[in-house]
């Protein structure tokens, strides 16, 4: 038998019409998970067209983006960003109750970061088609599920037809070689690997991560990596399913249950690329000597050890970034002095995120000149926090602890930084203006954004780490 | 999305001689709590073109010029990377524009544009490096025979996928596509319960 890669069965078992020189495949989705943002337009489509939405019962909503992070006021109202946030949110709540779909509103208690719900909830699973109208569904191909990111338009041709046109992508391989020292993450593995490949160096391709490295990755730290397949250019990022998959899956929500669960299992355990498959690239990385990363440019390969210094720009790109982020060549990183700490987002939102986190703000205090939010990335990660008693540890060490959502990531709900302040933050995107306009975004693991919260300037985890 | 065929397109081009141009750049997040398709040219490239103020700054690419008369966008390498958002193609489109030149142009910003209308066309890296070098130059695409017409006249080919290709030059709409697929889906559908 022909050996195959996951991404090569995860694509065969959805094909519903072959690819063609004419035409693309039809591939079946088997969950599409919507929200607020880029969704509306997709309904208004349906309507125009007068169709509707095929498969409801695979289509799950949940609010996010526009979302507040502060509480709603004693008179009950969530204190919207702006009345156009607000009826964004109304227009999903509205197309889900028209249309018979799930959604996770506002109160509910499984609502959250799109790509933070999925799988705790147990909707994201092994050998699962997932889409969303959105660059991070990458997320769940740490479950061996094939996910991808669409715009608006294909939105509404799986509302439509609960199916995409897809050409099938190229493989690559991503080996990571050696395990991390202590203090290097999930954050720092794949801001090593953008660095080394480029924002375009997945461009193309479906990526699957391998190596002992990997292997050795709890789920929430797959995930992780996963997200930020789409940083390097990837649409999907994929980990092939374990039985540390299995463990997390087991008993959430959507998950099989009884037989079914039994015969799943067999299943998905089988979806690991075959010894000899194909892939039509492949790349190691060396991990074993890796080091906390940060980003100092506005493109997140513009990656390198927290303990070095900015490399002298090359380009007029390089050039204009440098002087947009104020790093100065040979200077060293932790010179430089931090305004805003934001952890949160779908890429470091989790459980595990902010215990790592909590682990460094425990018994210490964020700088003076600093302000800190820290944003769980669903209703779920905020009570497992709160139970474990985390959020004291935050507020103690001078951190906001908010309601859950995108919150500063993409700065849609009102959380930004101001112009021209240097914010270390956990989400995936360093980008001019992303977390407001004018704001310096440097990527870091939550573990570096505690200690530079701390510190007041970028820092060094490790400095942290050695004492217990 | 319903927009005219797309065949042949001369204009003079608007260089924007920067790599890795994302979607945050091309469309700021606090612009996408629209629930429209329409109008969103005013924000496209907002923090490029306006000061805090709203003021047009004059340093920017887009200061003095006349966008009425600029239908080709040449941004640097791995243009569009970063979010799914389609209002990137809905704002440029909005702009007036109707093709996008680059080396390299990222798969999600690819496929939005397609359905839209805006045509992403990725070139050698020789004839990428002409286009940047000369703003404001006349430049013609033609997507029957899928070349650009570079400024110094020579021509340079490029690939589009077919599908997309045929929908853009014969209008053919690729819902109506996927919908004519329903019994394959059905029958996908059936076997799998
Ligand atoms: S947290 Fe950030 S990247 Fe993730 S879905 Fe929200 S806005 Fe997108």
């Amino acid at each position: 038998m022909e050996p195959l890669s996951l991404f090569e069965k995860l694509w065969r078992r959805h094909i519903v019409v072959d690819e063609t020189e004419d035409a693309p495949a039809v591939l079946f989705i088997d969950l599409h998970l919507i929200h607020e943002v880029t969704s509306p337009q997709a309904f208004d489509v349906l309507a125009e067209r007068g169709i509707g939405v095929r498969r409801p019962d695979l289509t799950i909503g949940t609010l996010d983006h526009s979302t507040p992070t502060l509480p709603p006021g004693p008179d009950g109202e969530w204190p919207y960003a702006t009345a156009q946030a607000k009826q964004q949110v109304e227009t999903l709540i509205e197309n889900c109750r028209e249309h018979g779909i799930e959604l996770f509103g506002l109160g509910d208690e499984r609502r959250g970061i799109v790509h933070v719900i999925g799988p705790e909830l147990g909707l994201t699973q092994p050998g699962k088609t997932i889409v969303c109208g959105d660059s991070h569904t990458s997320t769940h191909g740490a479950f061996g599920a094939l996910a991808f990111g669409i715009g608006t338009t294909e939105v509404g041709h799986v509302l439509a037809a609960q199916s995409v046109l897809q050409r099938k992508p190229k493989s690559m391989r991503v080996i990571f070689d050696g395990l991390p020292p202590k203090g290097a993450g999930a954050k720092d593995l794949a801001l090593a690997m953008i660095a080394q490949i480029g924002a375009d160096g997945g461009r193309g391709y479906a990526i699957e991560y391998a190596g002992e490295a990997i292997t050795n990755l709890s789920m929430e730290a797959r995930m992780t990596l996963c997200n930020l397949s789409i940083e390097a250019g990837a649409r999907s990022g994929m980990v092939a399913p374990d039985q540390t998959t299995i463990d997390w899956v087991k008993g959430r929500q959507y998950a099989p249950k009884g037989a079914d669960w039994d015969k799943a299992v067999e299943d998905w355990l089988s979806l690991a690329s075959d010894p000899g498959a194909s892939f039509d690239r492949e790349v190691h990385v060396d991990v074993s000597h890796l080091a906390p990363m940060i980003t100092y440019g506005v493109s997140p390969d513009a990656a390198a050890p927290i303990d070095t210094t900015a490399p002298a720009p090359t380009s007029d790109t390089e050039r204009r970034a440098a002087e947009y982020m104020g790093f100065e060549a040979d200077k060293p990183f932790t010179d430089m002095s931090v305004d805003k700490v934001f952890i949160g987002s779908c890429t470091n939102s989790r459980l595990s995120d902010l215990r790592e986190a909590a682990a460094i703000l425990k018994g210490r205090k964020i700088n003076e000149g600093v302000t800190a939010l820290i944003v769980p990335g669903s209703e779920q990660v905020r009570r497992d926090a709160e139970a474990e008693n985390l959020h004291n540890i935050f507020i103690e060490a001078g951190a906001e602890w908010r309601e859950p959502g995108c919150s500063m990531c993409i700065g849609m709900n009102g959380d930004t930084g101001a112009p021209g302040e240097l914010v270390v933050s956990t989400s995936n995107r360093n980008f001019v203006g992303r977390q407001g306009t004018g704001v310096r975004t440097v990527l870091a693991s939550p573990a570096t954004a505690a200690a530079s919260a701390v510190v007041g300037r970028i820092a060094d985890p490790r400095q942290f780490m050695n004492e217990h | 999305m319903s927009f005219d065929p797309f065949r042949q397109l001369t204009s003079r081009t608007l260089v924007l001689a920067r790599d890795n141009i994302d979607t945050d750049q091309i469309i700021p997040a606090r612009f996408l709590t629209t629930t429209s398709r329409e109008g969103l040219g005013k924000n496209a490239f907002y923090d490029w073109r306006y000061d805090a103020s709203g003021a047009p700054k004059n340093d920017s690419p887009f200061d003095h010029v006349d966008l009425s008369e600029r239908r080709i966008l040449i941004g640097g390498a791995n243009f569009g990377c970063g979010s799914s958002r389609e209002h990137a193609p809905w704002s440029l489109i909005d702009l007036g524009f109707r093709a996008v030149i680059s080396s390299e142009i990222a798969d999600i910003f690819k496929s939005n544009s397609l359905k839209n209308g805006l045509l992403p066309v990725e070139v050698n890296s020789e004839a990428h490096a002409q286009l940047l070098k000369t703003p404001d130059s006349q430049v013609s695409i033609d997507l029957e025979t899928q070349t650009v017409t570079l400024p110094d006249g020579t021509e340079t080919p490029f690939v589009t996928e077919p599908f997309a290709r045929r929908c853009l030059l014969d209008g053919v709409d690729p819902l109506g596509h996927l919908l004519n697929q329903s019994d394959a889906i059905s029958s996908y559908e059936a076997a799998r319960a």
